[in-house]
């Protein structure tokens, strides 16, 4: 990925505490446009902390957001969505009880005027919404579907594809294949790959390093806190990330006692 | 931009396709309209000749319909955004009774005296749902406050005031106030005259209205109420706001990510439902021109049995002002029906708890039906 176009995001040694807790000690990290950068670590190593605190969920108690080169400062996630930082949460992405077409275009409906009303253009959203899920390869019965009716997998795309349609610079993805099965997994990471070739940076967040090898472009380990350091793909073996994330020794003692199958 | 491996749209096999009168059937309002048309055929067989079904009966039975409907509107928009509101019935006792105090005991205009009330209970419904929000307590238990508050100060004020519960004489001071009027007034006298005169209704063959039509005009509560199930209808699911409504019920959390402003949806929410039972108290009171501090008991819970039987989700996120409004004139029809077919009044709650039961299960298979829902 050489040579480098400027970041689009740069975080700076960013710190965050939450009373005498420190959850973040100083994390820096760049993100390109048209970059997967996964973003790698073990249960409370900070990855949900950090990357709330990059869309605007929280304020950093000390460190710096430079967003396209300047210093920003989000005061919330409606700052962020409008910069262009948009992120999809595991389990918070979708409404089940809602359609895919409402669901698609929450917070952001489109409206036709009516007389001196401006209402909900039904039409418009479902138009739209049926073009996109094509695209992604859903095959929805209708705009009208539930989404309670879809898979989890093919409920994470729907939240992917809302998020790029509304000119998402950055995609923040938490975790987005935990939950899923083999083959959603596989539907998910291919989405990725779509959205990064058309120049959205995404952030990859994940602690299952072969998902992360699947579509990483760079890898960014966290560790109680701290980064351990960005490496580019091809760098570092899934072993050494496997290692970096769990903090060396005691896995590898670990590993050996379970025979190398973790 | 050239993508090698787009995958092409082939139908799934997986997801099977359904017929044009299946869909059309498989919403959220059938439960409701399945339980109107059993109950119309009940009371067309067992109350056709008591007079339920002349002018006379039908309005009887529409009035009453109109009354449940009001507070239904309020209650069903509520309820898919997310919360509840219990203090619907004591709201309608305080606003008649402050509208009847303003008005009778320290003689304001009426028209003045229903804006200070609306002003008022607006307020307080805003109120209500400030404490949701900011709290985050279950808004079952912080309106069951404002239920035995409200309902306090509806019975100590006039008690206080005017050494009585009911106070009366609002007729008087209500006469000729336009502001009263849009509550307690008629309209289309002149058709039901005319359609008197032409023999298509009936009218009354002696005393001092001989000649009137037996029914003189369509009363504004009826039309309120109407107008009130239009309204809420085209703002669930015709404009930006609905949408809200129903992501604000279905998760909060997910719509406050994407930017909906949640918090704001839930209170203007609570203060839309103390309208409608503030608009309900005013054409009680300028109907039986007087306010009793024990008006409105048990509203709350009618109005959600409405909402319930029409199709909404208890837990919020789902729901159809339609269904909540046939849940209303279900409600209505059995009341007053049972009374014309001459059954024993206290088998409406019997009759009532079927039907809610009936209609319930049926919601619960539809929906499961539409939303996935295991």
């Amino acid at each position: 990925m050489s040579p480098l176009p400027p970041p689009l995001i740069e975080m700076r040694n960013i710190e965050k505490h939450f009373g005498s807790v420190i959850a973040l000690a100083g994390v820096s990290l760049q993100i390109y446009p048209g970059e997967c950068h996964c973003l790698l670590g073990d249960n409370g190593a900070g990855k949900s902390t950090f990357i709330k605190t990059m869309s605007g969920v929280h304020k950093p108690t000390s460190g710096e957001i430079l967003f396209d080169g300047k210093p920003t400062q989000f005061d919330d996630p409606r700052d962020a969505i409008a910069a262009g930082i948009a992120t999809v949460y595991q389990d918070l992405a979708m409404i089940p009880l809602m359609s895919v077409s409402r669901n698609f275009f929450m917070g952001n409906e489109p409206l036709r005027k009516f007389g001196p009303f401006r209402l909900f253009d039904h039409e418009k959203a479902n138009r739209i919404t049926m073009q996109e899920m094509r695209a992604m390869g859903i095959n929805l019965r209708g705009p009208d579907q539930a989404v309670g009716t879809l898979s989890g997998g093919e409920r994470q795309t729907v939240a992917i594809a809302r998020a790029v349609h509304f000119g998402a610079k950055v995609l923040i993805l938490d975790e987005p294949t935990s939950a899923l099965g083999v083959r959603q997994t596989a539907n998910v990471l291919s989405t990725v790959d779509r959205v990064r070739k058309k120049g959205v940076a995404v952030v990859f967040i994940t602690h299952n390093v072969r998902h992360a090898m699947a579509v990483g472009d760079r890898f960014t380990v966290l560790n109680r806190g701290k980064t351990l350091g960005t490496s580019e793909r091809g760098q570092i073996t899934p072993e050494e990330l496997q290692d970096l994330m769990a903090g060396g020794q005691e896995m590898a003692a670990l590993e050996a006692s379970l025979g190398g199958t973790v | 931009m050239a993508e090698a491996a787009r995958p092409t749209p082939v139908s799934d096999e997986r997801v099977k396709q359904m017929s044009g009168m299946r869909r059309a059937l498989i919403r959220p309002e059938l439960g409701g309209i399945v339980g109107t048309i059993a109950v119309f055929a009940f009371f067309l067989i067992f109350a056709a000749d008591s007079g339920m079904f002349n002018i006379q009966g039908v309005l009887n039975w529409s009035i009453v319909s109109a009354q449940f409907m009001i507070i239904a509107v309020g209650a069903c928009l509520l309820m898919i955004a997310g919360e509840f509101d219990l203090s619907v019935g004591s709201m309608i006792g305080f606003a008649g009774m402050s509208i009847a105090i303003l008005t009778v005991t320290l003689g304001w205009p009426v028209w003045l005296a229903i804006l200070l009330t609306f002003v008022l209970c607006i307020a307080i419904g805003a109120l209500n749902g400030y404490i949701v929000v900011r709290t985050g307590l279950p808004s079952f238990i912080v309106t069951l406050a404002f239920l035995f508050i409200l309902r306090g100060f509806t019975i100590f004020l006039p008690q206080l005031i005017e050494r009585k519960t009911i106070i009366g004489g609002v007729s008087d001071a209500a006469a000729g106030d336009p502001v009263a009027w849009l509550f307690g007034g008629k309209i289309l006298n002149g058709l039901f005259v005319w359609l008197g005169d032409a023999g298509v209704i009936a009218v009354f063959e002696r005393g001092n209205n001989k000649g009137q039509p037996v029914v003189d005009g369509i009363p504004l509560l009826i039309v309120w109420a109407v107008a009130l199930v239009i309204f809420g209808h085209i703002l669930l699911t015709r404009t930006r706001f609905g949408n809200w409504i129903f992501a604000s019920g279905g998760d909060a959390q997910a719509a406050r990510y994407v930017g909906v402003p949640v918090n704001r949806v839930k209170i203007l929410m609570f203060m839309f439902s103390a309208f409608c039972a503030t608009v309900f108290a005013t054409c009680q009171v300028m109907e039986f021109g007087s306010a009793g501090a024990d008006r409105g008991l048990l509203k709350e819970f009618e109005a959600i049995i409405a909402v319930v039987i029409g199709g909404a989700l208890l837990t919020g996120g789902y729901g159809s002002v339609i269904g909540a409004a046939l849940g209303a004139l279900i409600f209505g029809v059995v009341q007053q029906g049972l009374f014309f077919a001459g059954v024993e009044s206290s088998l409406f709650r019997v009759f009532l708890g079927v039907i809610l039961l009936g209609a319930v299960v049926l919601n619960t298979y539809i929906r499961r039906l539409i939303t996935g829902e295991r």
